[in-house]
């Protein structure tokens, strides 16, 4: 029985892993779609933390467990820099300039040679994230979200989600909630980001563009945001589906991008629709 | 009796059309006012200004002696406003209990770490909500509902919805956009009957309103408005015996032809 | 070296303002921040490629047709993605996530069918006669860029002001309710700006395309990042916002490369972006309708 799960972990190693971060991002994704904003700097909030880890471990040789908060708060201060006066405007603000986020970094990446590697990247990082630590990382997040989801805080949250108008004048403070929001997607992010690069040991400038930021939206869109547990199992699939679909090769973003326009359109509530109980 | 809001001056300007243009109004604590006018009068807009959803281009409010003009729409009902909307604003896909809930958020003060960890002090605050949150139900007649999805509840239904969820945050002063707007002669009195019940909770009302027999019923003071100005002030029969009123809603011939027969 | 500097960012500027034209044509009257929008960028430019090498077309053919084909799979696309979206009155984020997964199934599907290497218009295209004033240097490809975007906007000013066609719009874009009880054919208004939009993205594509003789599918993408930092500096909407706005990042850009360095002048725009949200998120003008939460 041992030997088997061993196998099979061997096997899949890679696979388990990414399906752990995936999970995670979709769970930064949840976060702003809750309250019915749209933040389309998930990936480039995942490339500073993984950007930001990969340095300093290998620049600094700092420790594991003081690299993953740091990872975690360099993209909270963009978030903040770029979402701060986009939250008082009109929705689209912030998806544009979230959007622009990301392709200025993979720029900046190419660029800052010296430090970043160009176009080649970052290599040779220690893989230091074990399975227990992205697992475990998940399980909490998931339930963190759910505990929050049954509080005033979540009906806060869907109420501007359906309303944001009658949420403010219900006292709901939309400025906070949207910037607190932003910010905590952004660390989560960001520590999927150094999660991800400690565990593939490589990261380049091209893995957190324009096509991983659609990506990570179809997590979300796909599984639903009903529940916190519906964008991870959206992940799930989507990570999956690719692994056992290998022959789609080139029209694999092809496929990630289907599937976003069909969710919008025909399946607004994801494939898994059930809705969060928010009073005791 | 002082008054719990005063609206001094407030003038609302889009592009070149003054919407409410310089109106005083001084709401009493414990009154039912009301704001009647033809259409397009202003009023939704004057109420937009007092609940905080536009901001006055000049013009001061005062909430219980402080100055909110520039305070946005949650600040307020933290103050103690609430409204209910014209065309209901309901949470649609959430049930009617978690609707009235959500209406208590200014309320509750459970830390969100509290909430995280789901401390007992957390877990007290919510069920002492929820318990709440039935009586409110129970006034409204809607407690066998609680658990419905407050999106397929009945026109009449929504309305009372809306007024338990304002009610939710404890207000001092409560706005109410055309209540009784699209209810039928039944529903309609038992929604005077409720709103009577209010002052008994302290609750001081301004609402708009088109139901004249309504509005005279209830109140007991009534600004009218017209073209965004005031044109007059004072107890239902002052009003209904005011002739620029009976000019505005009904046009100044019919208010001269008015004037005749009754001097004959 | 700085009034050549000034002259190379002029042209530059001139596709930005061309490109952002349409982009913010596309938000002021439909309210919809449409992501395909960089496509017909892509598609204005290959099929002029495609014209000009293999039917030999010059580029008073291509251009022309170019944008046409652009204008029409714009059509095209708003009409799958949107029409939906419009009826339903689903508002503004659920339409540009739709345009989001479209334009990347578009251009992975390019991609696919076309490949990724860099392709080139055929030699002597366009002439490479150059004209000099005063010691700078004005190519003939210069001279068509800016020569056609003037014509353009032109055009698009004067059918926007005294055509019916133009009213229609105007009005579409105040208020969709009450046009379409004005008479107006909201629809027919529809597709005509889609048409229009595209035919000046495509039209962007060519000539930017030119400018650099450099044609790939994702050529549209990295221009998008000008298209948002534009239509946000010139206000969202704003027609006249977004001409300015655009020659004012072209000529930053090529005095950044000029006097920085080349790889500052791809934060250029962004930089501007940003700090116009802070300091005056309404753009230049102040007329994008900011709506505050």
């Amino acid at each position: 029985m041992a030997e088997w799960l061993d196998d099979f972990l061997f096997t899949y190693e890679n696979l388990i892993h990414a399906l752990g971060i995936h999970g995670l991002l979709a769970l930064s994704m949840y976060c702003v779609m809750a309250l019915g904003q749209l933040s389309l700097g998930q990936a480039a909030f995942m490339g500073l933390g993984a950007y930001t880890g990969a340095l300093l471990t290998l620049k600094l040789g700092l420790p594991f467990w003081l690299v993953l908060p740091i990872s975690a708060l360099v993209p909270a201060l963009v978030a903040l820099v770029i979402g701060g006066p986009t939250l008082r405007l009109n929705g689209v603000y912030l998806a544009i300039s979230t959007i622009a986020l990301g392709e200025v970094l993979r720029v900046l990446y190419i660029n800052a040679e010296s430090l970043t590697g160009g176009a080649l990247g970052l290599s040779g990082i220690p893989q230091k994230a074990s399975l227990w630590l992205v697992y475990g990382l998940l399980a909490v997040c998931i339930a963190g979200f759910w505990a929050i989801g049954r509080s005033r805080i979540g009906r806060a949250m869907e109420a501007m989600r359906e309303d944001e108008m009658a949420a403010g004048v219900m006292g709901v403070n939309l400025p906070l909630y949207k910037l607190g929001a932003l910010i905590a997607s952004a660390m989560l992010a960001g520590l999927a980001g150094s999660l991800a690069a400690h565990s593939n040991s490589f990261i380049g400038p091209n893995e957190y563009g324009f096509e991983a930021a659609v990506t990570i939206l179809s997590f979300a869109l796909l599984g639903g945001i009903g529940t916190p547990i519906a964008p991870v199992i959206g992940a799930f699939v989507l990570t999956a589906l690719p692994e056992l679909l290998r022959p789609l090769a080139d029209f694999r973003l092809v496929f990630n991008g289907l599937i976003i326009v069909l969710a919008v359109l025909f399946l607004p509530r994801g494939i898994v629709p059930f809705r969060l109980r928010r009073a005791p | 009796m002082s008054a719990l809001l005063s609206a001094r001056g407030l003038t609302m300007q889009f592009r070149g059309l003054l919407a409410v243009n310089a109106v005083d109004v001084d709401v009493a604590a414990g009154s039912v006012h009301g704001i009647i006018g033809p259409n397009g009068a202003g009023k939704t807009t004057f109420f937009n200004l007092i609940s905080g959803l536009l901001r006055p281009t000049s013009g001061s409010l005062t909430l219980d002696g402080q100055d909110v003009t520039a305070l946005p729409p949650y600040a307020r009902t933290r103050m103690g406003l609430a409204r209910t909307f014209q065309n209901i604003r309901m949470f649609s896909d959430m049930s009617v209990l978690e609707n009235v809930m959500t209406g208590m958020h200014t309320r509750l003060k459970a830390p969100g770490w509290s909430a995280l960890l789901r401390l007992p002090g957390f877990r007290a605050e919510e069920r002492e909500a929820r318990a709440q949150a039935m009586e409110l139900l129970e006034f409204v007649g809607l407690a066998d509902k609680a658990d419905g999805r407050s999106g397929s509840l009945a026109y009449g239904e929504q309305r009372r919805l809306e007024i338990a969820r304002a009610l939710a945050s404890r207000p001092r002063l409560l706005l109410l956009d055309e209540p009784a707007a699209g209810m039928n002669p039944a529903e309609t009195r038992e929604l005077a009957v409720l709103l009577k019940q209010l002052g008994q909770r302290d609750v001081t009302l301004l609402l708009v309103e088109h139901d004249m027999g309504f509005v005279m019923d209830l109140c007991d003071r009534i600004t009218v408005l017209n073209f965004g100005r005031k044109i007059a002030e004072g107890g239902p029969r002052d009003i209904r015996n005011d002739s620029s009123v009976i000019e505005a809603y009904l046009g100044s011939k019919v208010a001269e032809r008015l004037a005749k027969a009754h001097g004959a | 070296m700085l009034s050549q500097q000034l002259v190379n960012g002029l042209v530059l500027g001139s596709t930005y303002a061309l490109f952002a034209l349409g982009f913010t044509l596309i938000f002021g009257v439909l309210r919809v921040i449409n992501l395909t929008y960089g496509f017909y960028f892509s598609v204005g430019a290959f099929v002029a490629l495609w014209l000009a090498r293999s039917l030999g077309a010059s580029i008073w053919i291509a251009l022309p047709l170019g944008s046409l084909a652009a204008g029409l799979v714009a059509v095209v696309i708003d009409g799958i993605l949107l029409t939906r979206l419009r009826r339903t009155k689903a508002g503004e984020l659920p339409s540009l996530m739709v345009t989001l997964g479209a334009v990347l199934a578009l251009y992975a599907l390019m991609a696919a069918l076309i490949g990724t290497e860099i392709q080139r218009f055929p030699f002597g295209f366009v002439g490479s006669t150059a004209l000099e004033f005063a010691g700078v240097r004005v190519s003939l490809v210069q001279m068509l860029i800016v020569g056609t975007a003037f014509v353009m906007v032109a055009v698009l000013f004067l059918l926007l002001q005294y055509t019916r066609l133009g009213l229609m719009i105007r009005a579409l874009a105040e208020n969709e309710d009450a046009a379409r009880l004005m008479g107006i054919n909201v629809d027919a208004t529809v597709v005509a700006v889609s048409f229009l939009s595209g035919l000046l993205g495509g039209a962007a594509g060519v000539l930017i395309g030119l400018n650099f003789n450099a044609i790939q599918p994702f050529m549209g993408e990295a221009m998008m990042l000008r298209g948002f930092a534009v239509i946000i500096i010139g206000g969202l909407g704003d027609i006249r916002g977004a001409l300015v706005a655009g020659i004012l990042l072209g000529v930053l850009e090529v005095l950044t490369a000029g006097y920085l360095s080349s790889n500052a002048k791809e934060a250029v725009g962004f930089a501007i972006l940003v700090l116009t949200l802070w300091f005056r998120p309404v753009g230049l003008f102040g007329r994008a309708q900011v709506k505050r939460a």
